[in-house]
This record gives C-alpha cells, structure tokens and sequence, in this order.
C-alpha cells in the first residue's frame, strides 16, 4: 500500500524528470549540427554550392536517399585502398616546410585528441554513475523515512530530498562535460582525421606529379608519346599546385578554428561547472 | 613477478586453512575419544603447516588434564574469580553455550617486529582518527545530557597497527588505549596491545553471558580469512593496507558500541580486556575449530528450532517490533548496497579523472598555439585536483556512511537473536509445564492404583518430582516475564542509540558533500581566467 502512494506522489516529478533528460539529450545531437552548418557557411567555398543553399532553403521535405548496401560496400573498399595508399604516400618527403610540420603534427594530435576523447568519454560516463548512484540512495532514504517510526523520519525525508537535487545536479554536470568537453574532443578527431585526409590527398597528387614528371623524362628520352606526358605533367601541376594552396589556407583556418572552439568550450565548460557547483552549495 | 606472488600467496592461504583444519581435526579426535583416524590426521596437517609453531604442543598437555570424554560444560575448569561469575550468570542455561572450552595459558609471545611500514598507514589514519573521536565526542557530549544522569565518560581509540610475527603465525596488534574517570578502572589512562582474536574472544564472552537474558550485545567485525592471508604473505600494496584500515575502524567503533552499554560496561571481561597487559589467547573463536563446529551445529539446530516454535504471542510490543526490525533491516540492507555501489563508481571516476588529466595534458604538449597549450595543461591539472578530492569523498563515502549502515546491519541481527533467545525461554516454560502436568497426571492415575505397598514409594517419589517441576515453572515464568523486560528496556535504548548515530553520521556525510563542491568551485574559478585567455 505505502509503495504504490509514493509512486504517485512521485509521477508528476517523474514526467518533469523525462522531459528534462529528453531536453538535454536534444541539445547535445543539436549542438553538432549547428557546429557543422556554421562551419559549412562560413567556408568561402562550400558556402557557394547548390546542395548547401537547398538545404537551408527549401521548406518541404528533403528526400535523402540513405547509402544501401551497394555503396556501403564501395565505400569500406575506398577505404581500405586509401589506408593502404596513404602508407605508401607517406614515405615521401615533402619539399615544402610548412606541410611537412603540419603532418607531423596533425598525425601526433590526432592520436593524441582520440586518447583524451576516449578518456573524457569514460569520465563523464562515471560521472552519470555516481548521479545514478544518488538517485537509488535517495529512494532507499525515503522508503526509510516513510517507514521509520521515531522522529528520524523526518530528517530521512529531508535527506532523500536533497539527494534527489543533488542527483539532478550531477547528472546535469556530468550531460554539460559530455557536450563540452566530451563532444569538442571528439569533433576535433574527425576534423584531425579529415585535416589528415587532406594532406594525404595532396601528397598523393603530389606523388602523381612527381610520377608524371618521370614519365615526361622517360616519354622525352624515347622521344614517345611527349606532347601526352606534357599535358598529364602539366594538368598534374596544375593539380599540385592549387591543392597546395587551398590546403595551405585550410590548414591555417583549421588552427583558428581549433583555437577559437577550444577556447569557446572551455570557457563555457568553466562556468557551467562554477554555476552547478555554487547551486549544490546553497543547499 | 606477478605469477610469483600469487602463486605465494595462495601457498601461505592453504597453509593457513591446513592449520585450522589441524586444530579442528585435534578437537574432533578428543570429541569422539576413540578413533586414530582424525588422531592421524591431526598430525598429518601439524607436519603439514608449521614446523616450528608452538601450539600444537601446547594442546595435547593442556587437554589431556581436563577431558578424557570430550569437552562437557559444567566441567570446564576455569581459572581464579570467573569460575564464580560463570557458574550463577548460567546455571540455568545447559544447552546453548558452547563456548566454554578450556582457555589456554598465555604463550609466549613472539619476537615483535614492526615489519608495516605505519608510515603508510599513518597519513591515512591521520585523516581518519581525527573523524573518529569526533563523532565519539559529540555522542559524548550528548550522552552526559539524558537523563539517567549517570556520568559517562570514558573514551577509546584504537591505533598503531601492527605486524607482528612472520609467515603463517604473523598477526596484527592493534593499541587500544582507554582514558576515563570511572571508578571501576585502576588507572585513568591506559593502553594495551590487543589482536583481532582477542576482540572476537571478548565478543564471544559477552555473548554468552548477556544474550540470553536479554541484552543486545554489539556484534564484533567479521573474520576475513583472504585479508589475513594478504597481511601475513607481507604484500604491503593498498589493498591490504586499506584492510588493515577498516578493520581498525570497525574495531574501534566495535569497542566504543560495547562500553556505551551501561551493563556491559560493568563486566569485568570488559575491564580485563581494557587493563591487563597479558590476555589469554581466544583460540575457540578461530572459524574451524571444535568451538567453531560446535556453534555451527548449535546454529542449524536453532535455525530448525525457530521453524517448529508456534509461540503463542500475548503481547502485541514485539509483535510489532519483530516486524518493525525486519523491515528496517531490508530497508538497511537496500542502501547499504546502493552506498557501496557509489563507494565503487566514485573510485572509478576518480580514476577516470586522473587518465583524462594525464591525457589532456599530453594534448597540451603536443599543441602549438601557446596559449591553447597552457590553458589545456591548466585543465589538466584542475582535473588531476578534482580527481583527489573525488578520492577523498569516496574514502568518505565509505568509512563514514557506508560503515555505520553494515554495522546497524548486523546489530539488527544481534536483536534479532535477543528475540529468538526469549522465543526459547518460552519454549522451555512451556515444556516445564507440559512436564508438570504429565506428573500430576502420573501422580492422578497412582492414586487410582490397587498396589498398596508400591503405592506410598511411589507416591512420595511423584510428590518430589511434582515440587521440583512446579519450582521450574516458577521459575521459567520469572525468567520469561525477566527477558521481555529487559528486552523492553534494550530496544528502547537501541532506538535512542541508532537515531542518534544516524544522525549524526548523514550529518556529517553531507557536511563532507558540501565541502567537496567548494572546493570544486575553488578550482573552476582559477581555471577560468586562463581558459578566457585564449586569444
């Protein structure tokens, strides 16, 4: 009888307590979006293209067609030529300075920001633990209370209230390290992987050029097929030399970007933990 | 490295269970006094253990004096003034008390080696002792308000771990040390060296004398045979120093429960175990031997007992309290495993914290941008801050709530055994009156008998049985109306002691919650500036 009135007691908060935990969940997938969208228009390129002003335009319902299994498949197998291509690519050296420190770079932080990715990953996990942890500690205290004759009970229910706040809190704290901390962290991995992708794109271009460079020699040394392998030489070039440039740009934006994000996050981070930690405090 | 230390340690385990299992063998050889068999092997697991331990030398000398048939109860000689005490506190009582085997002479003790390094312990206990006295005094504090008046002041701290003895026979002393005004002690302040079998042999005393008439005495911390092994092996990592830590915890709160008991408080096993410098060695408390299996059996049977007892319940108080303690014990043991799920998950945060910091620091190092780079190693360090101050609210977490709601757990099952002992004074009431009756019916049908010359023998013999079982359904009655009295009186008191305790100890709990998020906002509050200063 006594369990059946504390679930009723309870419901409206429980309906709140939903509602809330939902609010929190739509804000982290959102926040994404609204990141990739921003990054997306302010690309002085990307911005220009078709695709991205439908998007952002058209009211009714895109159909996007998902990937079926076809192009699932060419997909896997793209990337495992890519891989292996990639380690070949990798062993030439590059002539120019700025692109050889930012592939050593870009490999060492990607490994790095996927360490502290994960690891955020297991702390904020934990974290939601030990607020779960408080919510079952919360409703044992209050079963005590209701149950319990003498005058402590009243002081149990107090204390499974403030349980219950402090469990909220803590859940709350540990939903905002996931979405700051936890969510830079792991956008700035794929960034790092994409930024990666690119260098590779442009050395192997640049490896082409090279190859092609060979066969212009070796086509002029047999005196075969010459005009050919001037054009592949030339439109290789051409290739080279505007993926360097636009890399060159990227690469510097990526850092600004990177420094800007960063510093957004945890500034926000910072305070969000102060504000939650002061309201713990003023009970 | 690893393998060897387990392969150790499970070596130094079986020897240890070898010599239990050599004790309880040589008990049962004197129990069934005939066999060679357990004689045999008896000797078989002493060659086994310990080439060099005193004790099995000890016991033949001692035993073969006192029995030939086997330990019987009121046979046991004990030695100097507590011969009397046992003899009236339980003459009533022939079939529950085991634990009267005969008590050895104190040996020799052993070469003291203080192998534990205390300085591992030390900064640990630092933090804990201080708690300790504090919730004592303010209990103290409390105690000298009530109203019985009687003033309560002694205080007990138990410190110093220590290892004592190498390899199987190894064990750890604890100080115990006792300062007080009251009278009945010799000195006002005073300390004695004490180990972990001595605090069970004094439960196991106190137990005998004072639960069946009634008293709920606090039941002492639980025999741990995997953490003993682990201190006499020698592995000093934290685990077994974290054992050794809470077992000094639960025996000072054992020690302080125990003398917060006005009645045990008088007992002079009580006082001997606070005073004297040499104790008698408890070997009946170890787990396997004659006592122990003794008290297993004792306990089965008492488990069947309670099922077949219909007692004939005619006043409603402890009907109502018997439910009222069974609800609260699995309210109690609901938390208790909520608390240690939190114990568990704040450690593993900390342990998050503490890779995430290091992580986030390599990540500093490994970016470019100055400013970037500093305020992602001042994140790491802020982490590496909070996940100390994770730790040590687990360790609060632990000691101070997590304790205290095992320690009620198992004193709700101390005043669960006081009841089952007054459901067995009524059950011993009733068969003296059953008995009396079949006499006097026995005594009805002579009188109806054509035997003349038998008859007056006969008569006077039925007579005599008739007064000595009407004595013992006076008595019987007396005894009974004498335990649901004092039960009254104790439960009353338990209630009074656990609101106080609780109290007293979520208060605190909390009271460390709280100081854990300032600290907190401490820290985000020096990492903000920095973070701000990204340019």
């Amino acid at each position: 009888m006594t369990t059946t009135l504390t679930e009723i007691k309870h419901l409206p908060t429980l309906a709140l307590l939903v509602c809330c935990e939902y609010l929190a969940i739509f804000k982290k997938t959102v926040a994404m979006h609204e990141v990739f969208l921003c990054r997306v228009a302010a690309h002085p390129i990307l911005r220009k293209d078709l695709n991205f002003h439908v998007f952002l335009e058209y009211n009714q319902d895109l159909s996007v067609r998902g990937k079926n299994k076809k192009e699932k498949l060419e997909d896997f197998f793209k990337n495992m030529v890519k891989s292996a291509d990639g380690v070949i690519v990798s062993g030439v050296k590059d002539v120019d300075d700025f692109f050889e420190h930012e592939r050593t770079f870009l490999v060492e932080y990607h490994n790095r920001v996927k360490d502290a990715s994960a690891k955020s990953d297991k702390m904020t996990r934990s974290h939601k633990n030990v607020a779960d942890d408080y919510n079952r500690i919360g409703s044992s205290l209050y079963a005590l209370g209701t149950q319990d004759s003498t005058d402590i009970c009243k002081f149990f229910l107090k204390v499974s209230e403030l349980f219950d706040k402090t469990r909220k809190i803590e859940a709350r704290v540990s939903a905002d390290e996931d979405l700051k901390l936890s969510d830079l962290l792991k956008y700035y991995l794929r960034e790092s992987q994409a930024a990666k992708d690119l260098l590779y794109r442009r050395s192997r271009s640049l490896v082409d050029y090279e190859n092609a460079n060979k066969a212009l020699d070796k086509a002029r040394a047999k005196n075969k097929d010459v005009l050919q392998a001037e054009t592949t030489q030339q439109i290789c070039c051409q290739k080279f030399e505007k993926i360097s440039e636009s890399a060159k740009q990227e690469l510097i934006d990526f850092k600004t970007r990177r420094v800007a994000a960063f510093r957004k996050n945890l500034v926000e981070l910072a305070e969000l933990e102060l504000k939650h930690a002061k309201v713990t405090d003023n009970f | 490295m690893e393998i060897a230390d387990r392969i150790s340690f499970l070596y130094i385990f079986c020897l240890f269970a070898m010599k239990e299992c050599c004790n309880s063998c040589y008990m049962l050889h004197m129990a069934t006094g005939s066999s060679n068999f357990f004689l045999f092997f008896w000797f078989f697991f002493w060659k086994q253990s310990s080439p060099s331990s005193p004790e099995p030398a000890s016991l033949p000398a001692e035993d073969l004096s006192t029995n030939s048939n086997g330990p019987k109860p009121s046979e046991i000689m004990l030695d100097g003034d507590r011969e009397d005490l046992f003899a009236e506190a339980t003459e009533e009582v022939s079939l529950d008390s085991p634990e009267r085997d005969p008590i050895l002479s104190p040996e020799t003790t052993p070469a003291v080696t203080p192998v534990t390094p205390t300085a591992l312990i030390a900064p640990r206990m630092e933090s804990k002792s201080v708690t300790a006295p504090v919730i004592f005094d303010r209990s103290r504090e409390e105690i000298e308000e009530e109203a019985n008046g009687d003033l309560f002041d002694i205080e007990i701290n138990v410190s110093d771990p220590e290892k004592v003895g190498d390899g199987m026979n190894a064990y750890m002393a604890y100080r115990v040390t006792t300062k007080t005004s009251l009278s009945i002690f010799h000195k006002n302040e005073f300390s004695v060296k004490r180990r972990f079998s001595d605090f069970l042999g004094l439960h196991s005393k106190l137990a005998t004398k004072y639960m069946h008439i009634g008293y709920i005495v606090p039941p002492a911390p639980e025999k741990s045979i995997v953490g003993m092994t682990k201190v006499k092996v020698g592995k000093e990592d934290s685990s077994s120093t974290e054992f050794v830590e809470k077992r000094r915890a639960a025996l000072e709160r054992y020690l302080q429960r125990t003398v917060k008991h006005p009645t045990l408080l008088q007992d002079p096993d009580l006082r001997q175990f606070l005073e004297s410098s040499e104790l008698p060695r408890a070997v009946n408390t170890q787990a396997l031997s004659g006592a122990g299996i003794l008290r297993m059996v004792n306990k089965a049977a008492d488990a069947v007992n309670k099922m077949t007892i219909k007692m004939n319940e005619s006043d409603a108080w402890f009907e109502e309290k018997q439910q009222q303690f069974e609800n609260l014990d699995q309210q109690l043991r609901k938390l208790h495993a909520s608390v240690e799920a939190l114990v568990c998950h704040r450690k593993e945060l900390s342990a998050n914290t503490a890779a995430f910091a290091k992580s986030a620091a390599m990540l500093g190092n490994s970016e470019d941008h100055t400013a970037l780079s500093r305020a992602l190693s001042q994140l790491a360090e802020v982490e590496e801050k909070i996940d100390q101050l994770h730790q040590e609210q687990a360790f609060a977490d632990f000691y101070v709530f997590s304790e205290l709601l095992g320690d009620y757990i198992r004193l709700i099952a101390a005043v669960k055994g006081v009841f089952d002992h007054r459901m067995k004074c009524w059950q011993k009431w009733q068969d003296a009156q059953v008995t009396l009756q079949k006499k006097r019916e026995a005594e009805a049908k002579l009188q109806l008998a054509n035997k003349p010359d038998k008859l007056q023998q006969a008569k006077d013999e039925i007579k005599e049985e008739i007064e000595e079982w009407e004595t013992k359904v006076q008595q019987g009655e007396k005894d009974f109306e004498q335990i649901s009295k004092t039960i009254r009186k104790e439960v009353g008191r338990f209630e009074k002691e656990r609101v106080k305790d609780f109290k007293t100890v979520i208060i605190e709990y909390l009271e460390s919650l709280v100081q854990t998020q300032q600290q907190l906002i401490k820290y985000w509050e020096a990492f903000l500036p920095e973070a701000k200063a990204i340019a």
